[in-house]
């Protein structure tokens, strides 16, 4: 790659790429996310290139990064026609290229269809992606991200050049603050805010750090942009850095994320080369160069008092604020941080405009950049629901939508499953029941409802799944995560964690739920950080909205989701066939009967753990809970 | 004895950064599985930190293990997704099949059983990782078949 010496230099490079972009080429994109990779990407693709050269054609195969649609995986998109393959086989090429690359002819077999087997040729028709509105994801499933000449042809630097080109850095921070961008990690302060405080507090050194710790479980939309567009991240963080006035850079992502180490490594290389990173900056005086560090796995590293803490080399703990990291930071220096998905807005609002990214979302911002939420929030769409993956849509768009429309609904519908809740926010979040699914999703409105954004997080959960154990699962996290260091988190995580095990045990007792809210009222006032502040959210948001399951729990031992295994025994009922499928599968031989007999579960081998009830086909075997157990089993 | 010369090259590639002892711990635990005592008094020594220093990164991070593991590491995401989805159904029946409990490690020395909060592949949960390789939608029944893939047939020790 050749080196830009000045920003009009980077333009001519960028437009030699655009330009060399030809639109009508054929293509051949595979998804090389984390999830295809896992569903058998890798190998995939080598084998469609290795069959492409094998028959001499003129055709690329690009690996890609993630296109969301992680549980279809493997995906193939053939261009420019936008053929949409899901759950490609090697052996499933030839048949690709001979029928559908050389005559357009179109493989069912490989086609997705929905749960009403509706056949969808195209991606963009699918309705995964039908109501996304992709910015941040934009390139992704376009360009391979190992090449900088890729992301250069989809006007790759082009922001950074007009930034160094044409503008001074506080008019950068204002264009940001009139943005409204708000932070995507969690807290969702304002961005050009940060920024503004970073540049105006004194000091002969300034920070920059990028927050690629997605500790939140059930979230990994910054884990698919640091693999599939680094670049992206990279162009924000050297715009943020010329408007703050930082001179280095830190990149702090998990270890449990090796190919986003890996993609964003080379990424830095290739953005020396190209003369964007390091000293003297496209001939502007203007120096920034950027560090990877990466994380230990302390869900607790999120908070940046303890990820500054975790660079410096020392014990991940929060401490007190103020002051904010942007008066005093990383080595006591003003230090701006957010999050991947943040940054990777930045090029696009300085691309396209303010107008155009406040075209987007809710609120009015003109005013206060907390007046609303603009642009799009990339979630992680996972849990009891039929199109688990990655999805990006404008900020506002209401809760149903999401779940029922990009989601396709709850899975196994057909098996009589329903819609209980939707968790959102990470750990510290809350969970949403059907009252408000007509809700609009957006900073203000979450937090309205006793849950928040956080990281972007959606978790869809069924009539199968019990609130008082999912209550209890997010406390044991924190009590595990809780840094120790104040004690109202410590030691009040600890007391829920206690109550919670004794009701998911069937032995709560009434007074529990009143020592469980104020346990929760003091946690929230009294923590030290975010993570014990906002630690009882999953309990009081799951006690104010189903309040009934904690009851049953106590008073008849009834488990509502009927997934405590305490207080469930399966049962197999006169539907059974005696196909003598369950016997074959019951790991401790509880099961007995002869073929086209009734079969008999014996309970005191049973463990309940529900691989007869899975392997079912008739719906024969039920779970009983409560007093049910009493009359249907005499224990 | 524990052969430190893997340890000295990785110090030596961050210049004796005494900020870096996260990284080194992290490059140390790569190589031999865990964290060997002597490795972390050679951090100690050769960075010129204290013990406590050290010590109080290694036990601080999940990252770390500070005893021996298997030959192979069978991770269990435990994050919100595949909970819903079953996980702890499937760590129960890893546990049972292999006789051991979570951060335990085989008899035989074949496996140690641990879990993650997440490994961020949550469209693929309940998921199970062993030595870095994914298994995605593992059902509690198919346990067994994934862990043979990695049990040498018998004869081959």
């Amino acid at each position: 790659m050749e080196k830009a010496t000045t920003p009009q230099a980077l333009l001519q490079i960028i437009e030699k790429h655009e330009k060399a972009r030809d639109p009508n080429a054929v293509r051949i994109s595979v998804c090389g996310g984390t999830g295809c990779k896992a569903s058998g990407a890798g190998p995939l693709i080598e084998a469609f290139r290795k069959e492409i050269a094998d028959r001499k054609l003129d055709v690329e195969v690009i690996s890609t990064g993630c296109h969301g649609f992680c549980e279809r995986g493997p995906l193939v998109v053939l261009h420019p026609s936008g053929v949409f393959y899901q759950k490609v086989k090697i052996k499933d090429i030839p048949e690709i290229l001979d029928k559908t690359l050389a005559k357009g002819e179109l493989i069912a077999r490989l086609q997705y269809r929905d749960e009403n087997r509706t056949v969808y040729v195209k991606e963009k028709e699918v309705p995964f992606y039908k109501d996304q509105e992709r910015i941040v994801f934009a390139m992704n499933g376009h360009i391979d991200p190992t090449r900088l000449d890729h992301y250069l042809s989809m006007q790759g630097y082009r922001a950074l050049a007009t930034v160094l080109g044409k503008h001074q850095p506080g008019e950068i921070v204002e264009m940001v603050i009139k943005s409204g961008l708000r932070g995507r990690g969690g807290g969702g302060f304002p961005t050009g805010l940060k920024w503004k405080f970073t540049r105006e507090a004194e000091g002969d050194k300034k920070y920059l750090i990028c927050n690629a710790d997605e500790g939140d479980p059930g979230a990994f939309m910054d884990r698919s942009v640091l693999e599939g567009n680094p670049h992206l991240v990279l162009e924000g963080m050297i715009i943020g850095a010329f408007a703050v006035g930082a001179s280095e850079g830190y990149v702090y992502v998990r270890n449990e994320y090796p190919m986003a180490i890996e993609h964003l490594q080379l990424a830095i290389t290739q953005a020396r080369e190209l003369g964007v990173l390091g000293q003297n900056i496209l001939g502007t005086g203007f120096s920034f160069d950027v560090k990877i560090n990466r994380g230990g796995g302390a869900f607790v590293c999120g908070e940046e008092t303890a990820l500054i803490a975790s660079i410096e080399g020392r014990r991940g703990m929060p401490r007190t604020r103020p002051p904010f990291p942007a008066k005093k930071g990383l080595w006591g220096k003003p230090t701006d941080i957010n999050n991947v998905e943040t940054w990777a807005n930045v090029p696009y609002i300085i691309n396209r405009g303010v107008d155009w990214f406040t075209s987007i979302g809710t609120g009015d911002v003109s005013k206060s950049p907390f007046g609303g939420s603009k642009g799009t929030k990339i979630f992680s769409l996972v849990g009891k629901v039929n199109n688990t993956g990655l999805v990006e849509v404008p900020m506002g768009i209401p809760l149903r939508k999401i779940v029922f429309d990009i989601g396709g609904g709850i899975k196994n519908s057909k098996k009589g499953r329903t819609f209980k809740a939707v968790q959102t926010g990470g750990p510290s979040g809350g969970c949403i029941p059907d009252a408000y699914l007509d809700h609009p999703v957006d900073f203000d409105e979450l937090s309205k409802l006793g849950s928040m954004m956080g990281s972007g997080g959606m978790i869809v959960m069924d009539d199968h799944t019990c609130m008082v154990e999912v209550a209890r699962y997010f406390v044991d996290f924190l009590k595990e995560e809780s840094c120790g260091k104040c004690t109202p988190c410590r030691e009040g995580l600890r007391r829920m964690s206690e109550i919670l095990n004794r009701m998911v045990r069937g032995q709560g007792k009434t007074e529990d739920l009143a020592v469980l809210e104020d346990l929760g009222a003091v946690m929230k006032d009294a923590s030290l950080c975010q993570l014990g502040s906002t630690a009882a959210n999953p309990v009081l948001s799951t006690l104010k909205y189903f309040r009934s399951e904690y009851e049953h729990h106590i008073a008849t031992g009834l488990c509502d989701g009927r997934q405590c295994i305490d207080l469930i025994r399966y049962h197999i009922t006169d539907a059974c066939t005696g196909c003598t499928i369950c016997a074959k599968k019951c790991p401790t031989q509880a099961i007995t009967g002869e073929n086209k007999q009734l079969h008999k579960l014996e309970q005191s081998k049973c463990v309940r753990c529900g691989v007869c009830y899975d392997a079912c086909n008739f719906n024969a075997i039920s779970i009983l809970s409560g007093t049910e157990i009493r009359e249907k089993l005499g224990e | 004895m524990v052969d430190l010369t893997a340890v000295d090259k990785i110090i030596e590639g961050y210049h004796g950064d005494k900020t870096a002892i996260l990284a080194i711990l992290q490059d140390i635990q790569a190589v031999y599985n865990y964290l060997p005592r002597e490795a972390m008094m050679r951090v100690v020594e050769k960075l010129q930190v204290s013990t406590t220093q050290v010590s109080s990164l290694a036990t601080f991070f999940h990252a770390f293990s500070l005893k021996p593991r298997g030959k192979n590491i069978v991770t269990v995401c435990m994050g919100t997704a595949c909970h819903v989805r079953g996980a702890p159904r499937v760590l129960d029946e890893i546990e049972r099949q292999m006789g051991v409990k979570n951060q335990e490690t085989t008899p035989d020395g074949l496996f140690t059983v641990e879990t993650v909060n997440c490994v961020g592949a949550c469209a693929l949960g309940p998921l199970v990782m062993v030595n870095g390789n994914y298994h995605g939608n593992i059902a509690t029944s198919e346990v067994t078949e994934v862990l043979d893939q990695y049990r040498k047939p018998a004869g081959q020790a």
